[in-house]
């Protein structure tokens, strides 16, 4: 079986962020940067249905510079085979459909069974790539799955629905499925697997060589919410913290009367 | 300008985020018409054309099959905008309905700002102004961000829609969510834990203080999907909505959905070491520390009276 699992590189969400130069984007400086969490759910389905089989290929795909490649390398480490890079310094200024155009270019003529990607991304979160993947290479997509079964080429899922009610789905393979939290346990990558992963094939692609769509949609600014809460911050030693929290909710609630 | 706007059916129930891309097409200015593959039994309160398919041929869950009677619609209606819930039904069509009209797609719209779509960014810490470069536009509207002041009134127009045959994907039927274990939604008090507790062992600290303030204890989704706290625990849109007299958030950012879980608690405290923490938008009072040192100081503070 042949897996294609598409991974994004994002900042961690409890970094400080600065607006960059033009205005439309996050400077890109001083971040530290993670595998998006709902890809990690993806590498690990991908892993867990080729260790099912006894069988497969799996190759990972992220599209970005060459700092993608710590991402890369956990993907894998935690079981992926094989790796590809397409090499794109500017991919934060590319849109939803540039982005899947290129993974379809790539993936056209590849013969995929299974493609994962994840629900979306924590940073521009469209959860639009996966959909997009799977229509531009004519294959059926499951999107927010939380349960995956393989079995004699069909796949049974669940897809999670709001208030947690889950819709039970089949499709036959080929077919692309978008990961949503919680759909596995991702592993945490062993040394030998780590070291193991410094071997596997990690071939690079320029961008050019797949994008063939125009942006259809551009940024005309990005920047800080207004703060509206108007909430009280409080900051200080943790005693005195108390002390105040103590005070207030005896003043604005009837919970400690 | 014209706007096609697409209702959900769930259960074969309508789902009153209709009365949102009611509320998202006022806004933009633009002549509605809706769409829904749902039943007569339950219309929409709309007054304009409302293009109906029967759930009960179509089904309610055939991603490729909706589609091909939404594009139908759209083609005799020639709409600018598309409108859909950012939901697990409209962010499932979307994407497909916009690839095949070459449409730019537009996720999550919280605000319409000169003539630009507001969408949020990394976990709502930043808003991006997005323009379409296409004449058509598909847009996802963020639940809960758009939204009338008074219920709408009307009734539609229907024309029915023939159906289409199904997609390669079948549906089997719904699971519902686990039954039983706490009721939150009666809980007075709720402390929460969320990712920031670091480990399982920790979780203890968050039970300590809803104890010692008389109430329960829940947690955001990774805490549930970790296994360290049981899912009818979890607060949010994919778990429950609560709205106790006070709601301690402690190591939780403050992600939408589960915000929509519990911002209508009457009183928020949020415990958290960023500062910039959305979860400080919707609380009361934000606490910045490490929940760790402060929480077992203050359920002391409060067992001590
Ligand atoms: C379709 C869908 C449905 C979802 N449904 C839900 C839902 O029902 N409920 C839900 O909760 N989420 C839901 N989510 C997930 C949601 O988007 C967020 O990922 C989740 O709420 C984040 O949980 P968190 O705030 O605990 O973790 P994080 O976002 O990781 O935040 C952890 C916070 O803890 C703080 N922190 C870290 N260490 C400490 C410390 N020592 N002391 C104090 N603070 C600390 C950090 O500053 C940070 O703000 C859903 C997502 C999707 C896509
Ligand atoms: N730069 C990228 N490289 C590879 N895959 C990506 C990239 N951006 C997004 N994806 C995939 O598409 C999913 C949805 O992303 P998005 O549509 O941006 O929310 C992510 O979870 C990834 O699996």
């Amino acid at each position: 079986m042949k897996i294609l699992v598409c991974i994004k590189q994002v900042p961690d969400m409890e970094s400080k962020f600065k607006i960059d130069a033009a205005g439309t984007w996050y400077d890109n400086a001083d971040l530290a940067w993670r595998l998006n969490e709902y890809d990690e759910y993806a590498v690990e389905q991908a892993v867990q249905l080729k260790e099912q089989l006894g069988e497969g290929d799996i190759t990972v795909l992220s599209i970005g510079p060459d700092k993608v490649k710590e991402a890369i390398k956990k993907a894998l480490a935690m079981g992926c085979d094989r790796a590809v890079q397409v090499s794109d310094d500017a991919v934060s200024g590319k849109e939803p459909c540039q982005i899947a155009s290129i993974v379809a270019a790539f993936a056209g003529d590849k013969n995929f069974d299974v493609i994962f990607t994840g629900m979306q991304s924590q940073d521009r979160g469209s959860g639009q790539v996966g959909v997009l993947i799977a229509e531009m290479l004519g294959m059926p997509s499951v999107t927010t799955v939380v349960d995956f079964n393989f079995e004699g080429g069909s796949v049974t899922a669940k897809r999670e629905l709001e208030g947690g009610i889950k819709a039970m789905v089949m499709v036959a393979t080929p077919a692309l499925f978008t990961c949503q939290l919680g759909l596995n346990t991702p592993r945490y990558p062993t040394l030998p697997n780590i070291m193991k992963a410094k071997k596997k094939e990690l071939l690079s692609i320029p961008v050019a060589d797949l994008l063939q769509v125009e942006p259809r949609q551009q940024t005309a600014a990005l920047y800080f919410p207004e703060k509206k809460g108007g909430g009280l911050v409080l900051e200080g030693e943790v005693g005195d913290l108390a002390d105040q929290l103590v005070r207030i909710l005896k003043e604005k609630t009837t919970v400690l009367s | 300008m014209k706007a096609l706007l697409v209702a959900e059916y769930r259960d074969g129930q309508l789902l009153g985020s209709y009365q949102e891309l009611i509320d998202f097409g006022g806004q933009l200015g633009a002549e509605c018409a809706m769409f829904a593959v749902g039943s007569k039994d339950t219309l929409p309160a709309f007054d304009g054309t409302l293009y109906l398919a029967d759930v009960s041929q179509v089904g309610e869950f055939d991603p490729d099959a909706h589609k091909q009677l939404l594009l139908g619609v759209i083609e005799q209606e020639q709409p600018d905008y598309i409108v859909f819930s950012h939901s697990s039904y409209g962010w499932d069509l979307a994407p497909r309905v916009a690839f095949s009209l070459k449409a730019s797609q537009i996720s999550e719209v919280v605000e319409i700002s000169d003539g630009t779509m507001v969408v949020p960014v990394c976990n709502a810490k930043l808003r991006r102004q997005v323009k379409p470069n296409t004449p058509i536009t598909v847009v996802t509207l963020q639940a809960g961000a758009f939204g009338l002041a008074e219920p709408p009134t009307g009734s539609p127009e229907v024309k029915e829609v023939a159906a289409v045959g199904c997609g390669p994907i079948s549906f089997t039927g719904y699971e519902e969510a686990e039954a039983g274990g706490v009721d939150l939604s009666k809980s007075e008090v709720i402390v929460s834990a969320g990712r920031g507790v670091g480990k399982p062992e920790n979780v203890a600290i968050i039970e300590d203080l809803a104890k010692a303030l008389g109430g329960d204890y829940g947690a955001s989704r990774p805490v549930v999907d970790s296994e360290w706290v049981e899912h009818n625990r979890q607060v949010g849109t994919t778990g429950q909505t609560v709205s106790p007299k006070l709601y301690v958030a402690c190591g939780i950012s403050g992600a939408i959905q589960h915000l929509a879980g519990m911002k209508k608690s009457e009183f928020i405290v949020a415990v958290n070491t960023d500062k910039d923490a959305p979860i400080g938008e919707a609380a009361d009072v934000l606490v910045v520390a490490d929940l760790k040192q402060f929480i077992p100081v203050l359920t002391e503070k409060i067992k001590g009276g």
